[in-house]
């Protein structure tokens, strides 16, 4: 039995729909990342299975646990973390943790040993009021909360998201820890870089699930060659680029072009018809989760 | 029980830590009771005289000086020609024209003289209609007086008056209790609304929401706190009543809390039901007004429910304040008891159930 299995489950807000009949199952103790742009409903997902919103269609288990019946069981199982900051900002840091401890009728002592890790590193401030911490410091600080009653799923919906690139990873540091405590942890990021992260990976765009692998899986599943290409204006080289026979997909992609080549291109061919731009290079480089999202999307 | 206390804790916690809210509990109650007091009254002063005397005899002068003597009126002009104290009038200068006419003290005692005449400014019917009964009355007591001086046969007193109650027909005494249900509501009514609909817009509610921590408890927190406020509201109002106004009430101090421990319940459970619905702090505050201005308009606070047109005196009966402003007044001034209360009572623990189980049932965990 899984720790989160999910059965056809649907959710629309007026005519939106938000979350269109999404399946998968995540193991117990593992790690998975629910990769996808704004708007592809991961924030539904989370609230659906943390029980604060009801479905339209589908059921879910959390903890083995259906997310309608029991949903009592699962509040006192599952630890969220909100994508906004939404402990009480006027309470010190050590005032938040003993209410929300005092709320799932456990003490702070009793699960020090597991959020220790984590709030060891904001208890110096412990007398400060939670409002006035710097972004690392209040996600560390939910995270402790989201801890307390030692649940046995924990959801993070996107916790790096605004937060700066060492506590990030800092951050996927503390969420290794915890998965080697057994502890099944879903999170959502914007980031495609922080899915190597994960044991696995849902790629998910607009209410739907595009992929489920590991993320080397997924990359795996990219069989196309794949080139980085780049100019001096490459704004035209990638105009240009795309007009070129064999030229199935050509895409901004950080400093470089990413031009996916099909069957028929011809690296030598489409050199020489480069030859005349300044500064032109081409290389062959290797497939990224992104390549694989933006292929996935296309489709 | 203690995720209930620690989320009482919590609550008043976060009152002690807002910069505003512990000086509005405390400067608010005592402001409104020293000032409003002095501000809120019915009783009609310094009205506007203007006497236009064409008689020019002992008569006319008597009466002039009289309206002078008088402490609700003011001798502003003499004029000696109506159209002028018409101008006076329009101008706002002049409240009431008094016109004496000409011969009017030798009319007087051989036949029915001319009549004075009256003209009031009634754009402000209280203060036109009043000004005009003072005026009547001091017209008609200085001729009593000056018929009294000629006929050797004193007149005796044909009416005798007795104000019971409020013996000396102090409106303080009557706006008093309405001022104190007028805290309750704005510092009861408002502060648990917005508690809740702040932790909507702040998220905290979501964490909360994903406890296993039960409405009911959660609701309960809400109204324990501003509860125990609004008794201490009540105290300090009672207090300065007290000292400054001399207002104790005649029946039992006992009977005034429990019927403010009830008003409370109500009108805070109002106020959560209320915010169960909203989203945002405007909504909250928008319906709140809304119901407000019912309340204090209709309620029998500030005009009597008997003058009411008989649609909205049947309206009334489901406004909670109607019942404690009843309770107030009669225990203030009259010193009715409990028992003879208990219709007012009874009322307001139903409604204090009502609203508290409507506010518990429409607050969801769950969209």
């Amino acid at each position: 039995m899984g720790a989160i299995e999910i059965d056809s489950l649907s959710k629309s807000y007026g005519n939106v729909r938000a979350l269109d009949s999404v399946s998968f199952t995540v193991e117990r103790g593992e790690l998975f990342g629910l990769i996808g742009p704004d708007g592809a409903g991961k924030t539904t997902l989370f609230r659906l299975l943390t029980t604060l919103l009801n479905a339209d269609e589908g059921s879910a288990k959390v903890d083995g646990f259906d997310i309608r019946a029991d949903y009592l069981a699962i509040r006192s199982r599952v630890g969220y973390m909100p994508g906004r900051f939404s402990l009480y900002p006027d309470l010190t840091v050590e005032e938040n943790l003993n209410f929300f401890a005092a709320l799932f009728g456990v003490t702070v002592d009793e699960s020090y040993d597991l959020i220790a890790p984590i709030y060891k590193q904001i208890e110096p401030f412990r007398k400060r009021r939670a409002g006035k911490l710097s972004g690392g410091m209040k996600q560390k600080l939910a995270l402790s909360c989201a801890l307390i009653h030692r649940p046995s799923v924990l959801f993070l919906d996107e916790p790096t998201t605004g937060v700066d690139a060492v506590s990030r990873s800092e951050f996927w540091d503390m969420l290794a820890g915890l998965k080697e405590r057994g502890i099944t942890i879903l999170v959502s990021t914007p980031y495609m870089d922080e899915a190597s992260r994960c044991d696995r990976i849902a790629l998910c765009n607009e209410g739907h699930i595009l992929g489920i692998d590991t993320p080397e899986g997924i990359v795996r599943g990219f069989d196309k060659r794949l080139y980085g290409i780049s100019a001096r204006n490459m704004f035209a080289l990638l105009e240009r680029a795309r007009r070129v026979e064999g030229v199935e997909e050509c895409y901004p992609f950080g400093e470089k072009h990413h031009l996916v080549a099909s069957e028929e291109f011809d690296i030598e061919r489409f050199k020489a018809e480069f030859s005349d731009v300044e500064d032109f290079e081409i290389v062959s480089v290797a497939p990224t989760i992104e390549d694989m999202f933006i292929k996935l999307m296309k489709r | 029980m203690r995720a209930f206390i620690v989320l009482v804790q919590k609550e008043f916690l976060q009152i002690r830590r807002n910069s505003f809210l512990p000086r509005l509990i405390i400067a608010f109650p005592i402001l409104v009771m020293l000032l409003m007091p002095l501000i809120m009254t019915m009783d009609v002063r310094n009205v506007n005289v203007a006497v236009v005397d064409l008689d020019r005899s002992t008569t006319s002068r008597r009466i002039a000086s009289h309206i002078e003597a008088s402490e609700y009126l003011t001798l502003a002009q003499t004029i000696s020609e109506y159209p002028l104290a018409i101008g006076a009038l329009e101008q706002g200068d002049v409240d009431v024209i008094v016109q004496i006419p000409s011969n009017f003290e030798r009319d007087m005692l051989v036949s029915s003289p001319e009549r004075i005449s009256i003209t009031a400014n009634a754009v402000n019917a209280t203060k036109g209609g009043m000004g005009m009964q003072y005026i009547v009355q001091t017209i008609a007591r200085t001729l009593v007086e000056l018929r009294g001086e000629k006929s050797p046969a004193k007149l005796s007193e044909l009416v005798t008056i007795e104000n019971r109650y409020n013996p000396t027909l102090n409106y303080r005494h009557y706006m008093i209790p309405a001022l104190m249900i007028i805290l309750f509501i704005l510092i009861c009514g408002f502060l648990p609304a917005l508690s809740i609909v702040g932790e909507k817009e702040s998220g905290s509610i979501e964490q909360i929401n994903v406890t296993p921590v039960s409405r009911f408890t959660f609701t309960l927190s809400k109204l324990v706190p501003y509860w125990i406020i609004g008794l201490f509201v009540v105290t300090v109002a009672m207090l300065v009543a007290r000292l400054v106004y001399g207002l104790v009430p005649v029946g039992s101090v006992g009977a005034i809390y429990l019927g403010a421990m009830l008003f409370i319940l109500t009108i805070s459970g109002f106020s959560l039901t209320i915010a169960n619905f909203s989203e945002t702090m405007q909504q909250t505050m928008f319906v709140m007004f809304f119901f407000i201005m019912i309340f204090m308009l209709m309620s029998g606070l500030l005009t009597p429910v008997d003058s009411m047109p008989l649609w909205a005196q049947r309206f009334t009966t489901i406004l909670p304040p109607r019942y404690y402003i009843e309770i107030l007044r009669s225990v203030y001034l009259k010193g009715t008891t409990i028992a003879e209360l208990w219709l007012n009572f009874v009322a307001l623990g139903i409604f204090a159930l009502v609203f508290n189980t409507l506010a518990a049932l429409t607050y969801k965990k769950q969209a």
